[in-house]
């Protein structure tokens, strides 16, 4: 825990993410040169033919959209609990990102599926969890906007955030049911063969590098902002 | 019943701005305290941070009764006797119905209401809708549901505001009256209270 | 316990006395009722198939309109000061503010469910199921409402917000409540589905008041 408040510092993290920032953007572009040229060059598919490609695109999106919104989840834990002061900013920052790659995960996982579906949604159980997470996500950000008092607003989006946290398992588990009532398994589920995998994990952590290495700018991006309007506000007064 | 309360260094911010700072000052039973100071001097915020709605960003509130000592919030809220800007009244509720609510949720039953009506000049308006009260008649009101309450420490925020001259004596008697019986007040005012009371410029 | 029921008494009367958030719930429930089958067509075989959705949907909506004034109406007055410095613990109020909802809203649309399952075809067995589910489910629909209610308090235009915030929370109920009349509708026990509905509306009414009450704390610090 005194690791995490070392950084909670605002100039400590500008310092530290400013070292470290060229590192994550050369191994994010990196991973994903690797992975999709692993992944353009893997056999096609017997079932999906050569839109497997888009299987590399989508699953590591949505692993990206539920670890952005668990991130966000523990930072409100620390603002909440341990008054971490960075957290609050963090949190906020990381939102748009979860969304954009929930968004992705919804969209590539509508080209993927066409397909084999023969339309572009079915109400897969998979997908109609993502798009509620998706709804999550701008509900979060709505109330972000909406509450003026920065501290207030921070306060409330992190009982949000949490209150989200522990729903989450929970829709999902009733959108699985539901599913399964209407239409059987969902189609997306099912084994990865091992040709595939190295791609698959390649392009997982290219993603996952990708949200770091974006939260991280966002997070700097924030930090200068609110430098920049404590010093117009000391310039007015 | 209030022994005493202390407060320590207390610091308060609201947003981004720094109200005050190593404040203390210690009040007792049958004491008062005017919190004087200019408009968003920090008068209101000091009497929230006392009631226990706001947390201080520094300092602590000690609250003694018999041997103990606490700076619990809630507890001190629970000690607590309020009457802020805002009146607290429903406009489709009646009087009589207003304080009865009051009195129960407070817990202290609703025996004596008549007679506390009476002595705050509404005794002929209990079946009457708050909405047609005027703005002294809700005052009256107000301190109807303080003196029901039964709280020892009474956190006032402009007790002479909206009213008249009568009104106003109202206010003076209660105050007296509660110090007398050994209750603590402590009021953010521009007028002087007449208490023969202590004194906090913010 | 008396001070739970004086604020629980409390709270219905006022939403009785202000025009009736039951009367303008109603409204909306019916209407919703109205305006789908004018949607989608009068096959009466249609209707009854998406009767449990629907009229779930419309419920939940139904409820949602009163949400917003839950507690934005003491803290607005300064009732809210009042009540929370009483011995009733906030979380208690939260809890008595939500049985109050469900009261004046959440139980009448349930009664008026039946009537509206006419219009929709619906058959008698799957009627009763669908009474039943509303009866477990909306004190769901009151106690997220409540949370979200809490952390749009501030807001003067919060009404917007509030329902983009707790639906996605409430979709499981929807699933659960109008799964268990699309099982009465093809013969089968609708118990799982009215179980699973049950576990969630336990589990949502005991922790939002804890929820609501942290929210509410956060407001009062204004």
């Amino acid at each position: 825990m005194n690791f995490l408040f070392r950084y909670a510092n605002p100039h400590e993290f500008m310092r530290l993410s400013g070292a470290v920032l060229p590192v994550f953007a050369v191994a994010t572009a990196l991973c994903l040169a690797i992975g999709l040229y692993l992944g353009f060059s893997v056999p096609p598919d017997y079932q999906q033919g050569t839109t497997v490609i888009l299987m590399f695109i989508h699953v590591p999106a949505d692993v990206v959209a539920e670890l952005a919104y668990g991130a966000i989840a523990v930072c409100s834990l620390l603002s909440l609990v341990w008054r971490h002061p960075l957290s609050d900013t963090a949190a906020r920052a990381a939102a748009p990102f979860g969304a954009m790659f929930t968004a992705l995960g919804l969209v590539t996982g509508a080209l993927w599926g066409k397909p084999m579906w023969g339309t572009y949604w079915v109400w897969d159980a998979r997908l109609t969890s993502f798009l509620l997470l998706l709804f999550l996500y701008f509900g979060y950000m709505a109330l972000w906007n909406a509450i003026e008092d920065e501290t207030r607003a921070a306060r409330a989006c992190a009982i949000l955030a949490l209150v989200g946290m522990v729903n989450i398992p929970i829709i999902k588990f009733s959108v699985d049911w539901w599913s399964t009532l209407h239409q059987g398994e969902s189609i997306m589920s099912g084994k990865i063969a091992p040709v595939y995998l190295a791609p698959l994990l390649i392009m997982m952590l290219g993603y996952v590098l990708l949200f770091l290495t974006l939260w991280m700018v966002r997070i700097r991006t924030a930090i200068l902002e609110r430098r920049a309007r404590n010093l117009m506000r000391e310039a007015a007064a | 019943m209030i022994s005493s309360l202390t407060a320590e260094k207390l610091a308060c911010a609201r947003g981004e701005r720094q109200l005050f700072d190593g404040l203390s000052f210690r009040v007792r039973a049958g004491q008062a305290l005017a919190v004087e100071g200019a408009n968003g001097a920090g008068k209101t915020s000091l009497l929230r941070l006392i009631a226990g709605f706001l947390a201080p960003a520094a300092g602590r509130i000690l609250v003694k009764t018999g041997d103990n000592e606490s700076d619990d919030a809630e507890e001190r809220g629970r000690q607590v006797g309020w009457l802020g800007h805002l009146d607290g009244l429903k406009p489709q509720m009646t009087v009589g119905e207003q304080l009865s609510f009051y009195a129960r949720l407070y817990a202290v039953g609703d025996a004596d209401l008549p007679s506390v009506l009476a002595q705050v000049g509404l005794g002929a308006r209990a079946e009457f809708p708050c909405r047609y009260l005027s703005a002294g008649q809700r005052r009256r009101l107000a301190l109807a549901r303080l003196v029901v309450s039964r709280r020892p420490l009474w956190l006032l925020d402009e007790p002479f505001a909206a009213l008249d001259t009568s009104g106003q004596a109202l206010v003076s008697h209660l105050m007296a009256r509660h110090c007398g019986d050994g209750g603590i007040i402590i009021a953010a005012t521009h007028d002087p209270l007449g208490l023969g009371n202590e004194s906090l410029k913010l | 316990m008396s001070a739970f029921v004086t604020l629980l008494l409390r709270d219905i009367r006022l939403a009785a006395r202000s025009g009736g958030s039951a009367a303008l719930a109603l409204s909306f429930f019916a209407l919703v009722a109205t305006l789908v089958p004018l949607g989608v067509g009068a096959d009466l075989h249609l209707l009854s198939r998406v009767a449990g959705g629907v009229l779930w949907v419309g419920a939940v909506l139904s409820a949602l309109l009163s949400l917003d004034r839950l507690f934005q109406g003491d803290f607005e007055d300064g009732s809210l000061d009042l009540i929370a410095l009483s011995p009733l613990a906030l979380e208690l109020t939260a809890l008595a503010k939500i049985a109050a909802h469900w009261l004046s809203t959440g139980l009448p649309l349930t009664l008026l469910s039946p009537l509206l399952a006419l219009l929709f075809n619906l058959p008698g067995p799957a009627t009763a199921i669908l009474f039943v589910s509303l009866l477990i489910g909306t004190p769901a629909v009151s106690a997220i409402g409540a949370i979200g209610a809490s952390l749009t308090l501030s807001l003067k235009r919060g009404g917007l917000i509030l329902p983009l915030i707790i639906l996605p929370l409430l979709s499981p109920a929807v699933i659960f409540g109008a799964g268990a009349v699309q099982a009465a509708l093809d013969g089968m026990a609708a118990k799982d589905a009215l179980g699973l509905l049950a576990a969630f509306a336990t589990a949502s009414v005991l922790l939002s008041p804890f929820a609501a009450a942290a929210c509410v704390r956060l407001n009062l610090g204004g």
